[in-house]
């Protein structure tokens, strides 16, 4: 049953990706977002397989609520419709395709060939208090560092979307 | 039993990889070259989690998660202050392709 998840998952997952990137019917960016938003969720299916069911929830609540609600709006803000379809250049597809398919072949076969999950057995389970627990002990610094990032990052935008930049 | 190892996870997140960098590549239009950053990123987390649910020795195993939250968090702000930036150069020049954007003056 976990393994027709799994793979179930990881297809859904992959599927949505090549519609995000190279969509064949429509080159709209709002279908784009809508399949991200898939692959989001198929990818919080694989973590809570992975028993790590508090950063599926964040997952879902930040990625596909927050941050695709953030991308939705701007592309309604920006009004792309008139430029949907350009030619893309014939030298640049099969170049791009090239290496990144050589990438891909040379990662894949590395990762099955070296053995990396040889003898490991899935130990971890997934305890919320015990991640709680560490990021409020081990890693406090890093957390309140990411909080002053946060609000670097509002007072940032909320000067870059002034009307006139200086 | 089941038989789903760590090199099935990190198949699955190495394929994501490759489709956000032909994403980054290939495409043109600003906010898709940013939906294939996420995807790249999201595939990143998906191998950190997979590290930190297989992993022999019992002591500090979580931080493959607590790696993630950060992650997270960081592609938030990131996504936040990118489109910022995005909805800035649409108003100067009117375009989001990367063709019409390619001198340095504003």
């Amino acid at each position: 049953m976990t393994d027709l998840l799994f793979y179930i998952f990881s297809a859904l997952a992959i599927l949505c990706g090549l519609m995000v990137v190279a969509n064949p019917f429509s080159r709209n960016p709002v279908t784009s977002a809508m399949f991200l938003v898939l692959t989001i969720v198929s990818l919080a299916g694989l973590f809570v397989l992975l028993h790590a069911y508090f950063i599926a929830a964040v997952q879902i609540l930040v990625y596909a609520g927050a941050v695709m609600v953030l991308f939705l709006f701007v592309i309604m803000l920006l009004d792309i419709r008139a430029e949907e379809r350009r030619r893309m250049k014939l030298f640049g597809i099969i170049t791009g395709l090239g290496s990144v398919g050589g990438l891909a072949c040379l990662l894949i076969r590395t990762i099955w060939n070296s053995g990396v999950g040889e003898g490991l057995n899935p130990t971890l389970e997934g305890e919320t208090r015990l991640l709680g627990k560490t990021l409020f002990t081990q890693y406090l610094l890093p957390f309140e560092v990411v909080s002053i990032l946060l609000l670097v990052a509002m007072v940032g935008v909320i000067l870059l979307s002034k009307k006139e930049l200086k | 039993m089941t038989n789903i190892g760590l090199e099935h996870y990190l198949v699955v997140s190495a394929a994501l990889f490759s489709l956000g960098l032909l994403g980054a590549i290939l495409r043109r239009n600003l906010l898709i070259v940013y939906m294939s950053l996420e995807l790249m990123l999201n595939a990143a987390n998906l191998a950190l989690v997979s590290f930190s649910r297989f992993k022999d020795r019992m002591e500090d195993h979580i931080s493959g998660q607590i790696m993630v939250f950060f992650i997270i968090t960081v592609a938030a702000a990131e996504v936040a202050v990118g489109l910022a930036l995005i909805v800035a150069l649409y108003r100067k020049r009117a375009s989001a392709h990367t063709e019409d954007l390619a001198t340095l003056k504003l």
